[in-house]
């Protein structure tokens, strides 16, 4: 992290910010307060990130900030300035092409609504590129952060092995 | 079986049944969802925040809104006042003199109801303008158990309930009375089942438009249906129905029932955008959600039940408290009636006697959520099965056979008047019993208990309903009441398909997904009937009330979409493929009725090489109309309304068919109770369904997956909790537990399919049955594993504890005396200390100085003296998400200048309310340091209470040690050190 020490910010004024948005440049201006997930939905339009509770547990909101998982809801805009952020938008390989842990998913039915998983996705993509060979436990441990109403987790589990499986053993993907 | 949806090979059994991937996932998948928050608006779309009661039960005496209007960006406040003069009561669904509005007027009646609107330019100014907003209530009693609702003398929340009760009915079928005076045994079970929500991880939003020319209202919401809801709110708004365009966005989060509750909230946006002269957005946040949104009723349960010595079943009598919260809001009291055809499960009793009484407390109205009215019986009944076996000593499993509805029975019309449609109980459970292998559990049993170990097993059977008949709820009107309103009976669902110019595929439904894969389904069922592959077939489910085939029963509940509305899509198509026949035939010389729809070509099986390409074939209605065959007047575009004839009214006898479908579930579960903890695992569950035929596999195991973890929530975690005061105390996610990956298993799913006679593609319900059985099979076999009689959900280990444990001893004699608040405020207390560069005499001085004051305490301003002793401020505090602005008021009294004194002191704001006081103790150190000590105690309501404990202490330990840190700073001069800057820095940062 190559970041400046922030200045001192006007609460009534608002402030550019600057960083990568799944490789590309991206920026606006945003008041102190602002959370980051208002920032990327309302003011850069990346909708893909979604909001479920706003206090940091259902974990909807997850994006990855220079490489970790992190909830936008706890995040204000301010703070990612100058950062490497990377959402759901920037998971897929092309615009018809998911990626191996999206096309997982679909195979196993790993979503319903559709709501809460970008957050997962986020979550578990950082998983599998830390710990590829990690099991059941882990990827249970790693979706505890998760809330989904939908799918009672079985399906999601499977989807996640399902793609580790796959990424470990590219060809067969 | 998966398949390439690609590829596109179908089975010779077509494409229904086969497990395709689902056409939602790709958009869902890459974050192109298209969610009523992701929408475009119009320009100039206002933004609204919602004040709520932090009251549970007060008169609202004054609200001022003048400081709020006046503040930037601020373009409307709406008050109980402006509401009451644009709009009409909501309907209630009893005959009873009482107005349900969707916002407070004069009276807030829980803790959450919506007291006023800011309309601002952004959200954020929104919430700004609600921390100006000042109200002063008037605090009443409140009473929150359905029980004490019912005693003398309660709090009374509507004249027009007396004694809190909205309708008090009895239900006599068979001969109840002469079974119970026959019979040798009368077992009974009490029970007092919790409030909980399935809380869907998408919350509400509401984007309303009103045009003055037109008198008209256009409003997007991610509301689910039923639209007989449509009516209520058109009626609220004093428009006809042709003047409320109601749409849904095309994907909704989750809903599980619960986005019927949004409608109060549709009429207080739609009168905000009025007001404002603009369109205005609403989105909801979770803490609102959980205190404000909706909420399944909780129910006080007395079950008997007349036994023969073999444990068969003669008679049940039920007396039924349903606590439907502070309203009684459309449709309710339906979660009392939705199950009152099948008031005896899956066995086959003919006498009953029911009393069903419907109470009004000071919590969260209900509505519909995923089992409605399911939960609430089967817990009673399968509890009282196993009680029924513990009692005579036999095995539950053999009460369970004795009872069912015999194979031979069906279509088995029940003693309250439900036509259970098809099934075969004892060999479904056989399979269950042999597929699950309950003979290795049973030896797990056996075989924990002799080590010691607390191991049980539970049982379950329901009847799952689906399709719900839009009259069942009139059963709480009295025969001669529904005489006089007309009847009312059916579940209208339409489907519309569509043929267009290239001869391409369109369905429509108003069935109004909320995440199940709708599209994915209809377009194998239409596929099948035109010979098509799936992925020719072009899906639309959102609704727009101006535009499309609607009716009452439109939208997505009672697990009507399989068995009514993709059945109402195959009758469409099989409509439009036989006037194509028709047109086919003349061009093949060939009987229509005889031609083959396969792999995109029609032709007659004699003579395959002379096909017509299906698309040509429908493309013909638009480009050569004039050469269809007479008796085929368009063949562009049809539409189907479908209502199953067995959905009668409720007859004189109170006897009604309340849902088209019946599904059987059994489980069984072992499980295992940690004997110092308490806590509970599931060893291995069974749940067995026959759901009808299986349209979509994949889907009908995400439904009962689903399904499950729902039910496993209500089962170990899941309860909104109210204080005796009336104070939430699950206002967050951190209080609120929802189930997560590590608690819930893989359940063991296995089918047996008995196709229903009576929907078109013989599909049944299958998405709420786990949330029915499930809770009371876990209870159960921890009944069973501890030997309980007596057993309340949630299965939290601090219930269990008495159990395994004993009574808990009353805690040592603390030397902090209890804290002074009344029952349910959220009560701290602390004690610390803090050592400053000051004498105590400098330090006295600076805190009896207002301007000083505002300095150090955190968050202050606008400090004002009003006596030597008593200060008032502003000031304005975060609490985890709780951020506000509260009027405190101080005073100091004890003063034993400069060594002591006691701060007592009250907050009152939006957020919450709160009191309490502490002693600070200045003692000298040396020349010029003070060591001061300090012990509070206080206790707060209101929403901030229904944050927990664990923020709350942890923020006032925060608050007072910024407090002090200040106070040093000011005192000695100093800027505190680089390291303390350092770790603020830090902690901004995490």
């Amino acid at each position: 992290m190559s970041r400046q020490a922030p200045a001192v910010l006007d609460a009534g004024q608002r402030h550019p910010v600057r960083f990568t948005l799944n490789g590309r440049k991206a920026g606006g201006e945003a008041e102190p307060r602002m959370l980051l997930h208002d920032f990327l939905r309302h003011v850069l339009g990346a909708t893909g990130t979604h909001v479920g509770c706003e206090h940091g547990i259902c974990g909807a909101c997850t994006v990855q900030i220079d490489g970790a998982p992190a909830r936008a809801c706890l995040t204000l805009a301010v703070q990612a300035d100058g950062a490497e952020i990377r959402t759901v938008e920037g998971l897929a390989l092309a615009p018809d092409r998911l990626s191996a842990l999206q096309e997982a998913f679909r195979a196993h039915h790993g979503l319903q609504c559709g709501f809460c998983t970008p957050g997962i996705l986020m979550s578990l993509d950082a998983l599998l590129r830390e710990r590829p060979d990690c099991g059941e436990a882990e990827i249970r441990e790693t979706l505890s952060g998760h809330l989904c109403r939908c799918t009672g987790y079985t399906p999601i589990v499977k989807a996640a092995l399902a793609a580790a499986e796959a990424l470990r053993v590219p060809h067969h993907a | 079986m998966t398949l390439d949806v690609h590829a596109q090979t179908v089975g010779e059994g077509g494409w229904v049944g086969i497990s395709i991937p689902r056409v939602e996932d790709a958009a869902l998948l890459a974050g192109r969802g298209r969610f009523i928050d992701d929408l475009g608006m119009p320009p100039g779309t206002l933004h609204a925040a919602i004040l709520r009661s932090p009251h549970a039960h007060a008169t609202i005496e004054s609200i001022r809104t003048d400081a709020a209007r006046a503040m930037p960006g601020v373009a409307a406040i709406l008050t109980g006042t402006e509401l009451r003069a644009l709009t009409t009561s909501l309907v209630v669904g009893v005959k009873a003199p009482v107005e349900c509005w969707p916002m407070a007027i004069d009276r807030v009646r829980y803790v959450g109801e919506p007291v006023a609107v800011a309309v601002a330019t952004d959200r954020y100014l929104a919430e700004d303008a609600l921390g100006a907003i000042e109200v002063s209530y008037a605090p009443l009693p409140a009473v929150v158990a359905p029980l004490d609702a019912l005693r003398d003398g309660a709090p009374l929340l509507h004249e027009g309930f007396p004694g809190n009760i909205a309708s008090d009915r009895s239900f006599s079928y068979g001969d109840p009375d002469g079974a119970f005076a026959s019979a040798p045994h009368r077992i009974g079970v009490d029970v007092d089942y919790p409030r909980n929500a399935c809380t869907p991880i998408e919350t509400y939003g509401v984007v309303a438009e009103y045009d003055p020319a037109l008198d008209a209202y256009d409003v997007l919401a991610n509301f689910q249906g039923p639209f007989s809801i449509h009516a209520v709110i058109a009626r609220a708004l004093r428009v006809p129905g042709n003047r409320l365009r109601l749409r849904t966005p095309p994907d909704s989060g989750g809903s599980f029932g619960v986005k019927q509750g949004i409608f109060p909230y549709i009429v207080l946006i739609a009168v905000a955008a009025r007001l404002a002269g603009r369109p205005v957005k609403w989105i909801e946040d979770r803490m609102e959600h959980l205190a404000g949104a909706v909420s399944a009723t909780n129910r006080v349960t007395r079950l008997q039940a007349a036994v023969a010595e073999d444990g068969r079943i003669l008679a049940l009598d039920w007396d039924q408290i349903e606590d439907c919260g502070a309203h009684l809001r459309a449709p309710e009291p339906a979660t009392l009636y939705r199950m009152h055809g099948n008031m005896t499960g899956a066995y086959a009793i003919r006498n009953l006697h029911i009393r069903n009484r419907v109470v009004v407390t000071n919590k969260l109205p209900t509505g519909l959520n995923r089992g409605f009215g399911g939960p609430q019986i089967y817990f009673p009944l399968e509890r009282l099965i196993s009680r029924i076996a513990a009692t005579l000593g036999l095995d539950p499993l053999a009460v369970v056979r004795r009872n069912l509805v015999p194979a031979d029975a069906f279509p088995y019309r029940t003693a309250t008047g439900a036509l259970l449609d098809s099934g075969d109980y004892r060999a479904a459970l056989d399979v269950a019993l042999r597929d699950g292998d309950h003979e290795s559990l049973l030896a797990r049993r056996a075989a924990a208990r002799v080590e010691g170990r607390l191991y049980g097993i539970g049982y379950a059977a329901v009847v799952e309903p689906s399709v719900s008949n839009m009259g069942y709820i009139t059963t709480v009107l009295t025969a001669a009441e529904r005489r006089r309103a007309g009847p009312k009976n059916g579940a209208q669902a339409t489907a519309t398909i569509t043929l267009d110019p290239v001869g391409s595929v369109s369905v429509h439904v108003a069935s109004v997904p909320q995440g199940q894969g709708h599209r994915t389904v209809l377009s194998q069922v239409v596929a099948d009937v035109f010979g098509l592959r799936p992925s020719d077939i072009r899906v639309v489910t959102e609704l727009d009330t101006a535009k499309d085939a609607w009716s009452i029963a439109s939208g997505n509940y009672a697990s009507r979409f399989a068995p009514a509305v993709a059945g109402a899509a195959q009758i469409a198509a099989t409509r439009l493929r036989e006037r194509l026949a028709r047109i086919a035939a003349a061009q093949l010389n060939a009987r229509a009725d005889e031609l083959v729809f396969s792999a995109g070509k029609v032709f007659s099986p004699g003579n395959p090489g002379n096909a017509i390409p299906f698309t040509r074939l429908a493309a013909t209605g638009h480009w050569a109309p004039a050469t269809l065959p007479e008796e085929v007047e368009q063949s562009l575009r049809e539409t189907v309304f479908w209502t199953p004839p067995q959905l009668d009214a409720p007859n004189d006898a109170d006897e009604v068919n309340s849902s088209l479908c019946h599904g059987f579930i059994f489980d069984f579960c072992g499980v295992e109770v940690d004997r110092d903890t308490g806590e509970i695992r599931l060893d291995r569950y069974v749940t067995m369904h026959d759901c009808g035929r299986i349209l979509h596999p994949g889907m009908v195991a995400g439904q009962i997956t689903g399904g499950f973890a729902h039910a496993l929530g209500a089962a170990l975690l899941e309860e909104q909790s109210y204080a005796p005061d009336g104070s939430l105390l699950t206002g967050t996610l951190a209080d609120y537990l929802i189930p997560t990956a590590r608690e819930v298993p893989e359940p063991v799913i296995l089918h047996y399919e008995t196709p229903s006679p009576f929907t078109p593609l013989g599909a049944k319900g299958v998405g709420e049955g786990n949330t029915m059985s499930t809770p009371v099979c876990i209870a159960n076999a921890v009944a069973d594993a501890l030997g309980l009689a007596d057993i309340r959900l949630p299965l939290l280990p601090s219930r269990l504890s008495e159990a395994l444990h004993g009574a808990e001893p009353q805690p040592p004699h603390h030397e902090a005396r209890p804290p002074q608040a009344t029952q349910g405020e959220r009560t701290l207390f602390g004690r610390g200390r803090a050592s400053v560069d000051a004498t105590p005499e400098q330090l006295w001085a600076m805190l009896l100085d207002p301007a000083l004051l505002a300095r150090v305490v955190p968050g202050a301003d606008n400090v004002r003296r009003e006596s030597d002793t008593r200060f008032r401020a502003e000031v304005t505090l975060g609490i985890g998400p709780v951020r506000g602005r509260y009027r405190a008021e101080i005073a100091l009294s004890d003063l034993d200048p400069p060594r002591a004194v006691t701060l007592s002191g009250s907050v009152d704001g939006a957020l919450g309310f709160g009191r309490g006081r502490g002693r600070l103790r200045l003692v000298p150190v040396g020349q010029a340091r003070t060591e001061l000590t300090y012990d509070y105690e206080a206790a707060v309501g209101g929403k901030i209470a229904s944050i927990g404990g664990r923020l709350l202490d942890g923020a006032a330990r925060v608050v007072i040690g910024q407090f002090f840190e200040s106070l040093a700073v000011q005192a000695s001069g100093r800027r505190p050190s680089l390291w303390r800057r350092l770790l603020r820095l830090f902690r901004r940062r995490a």
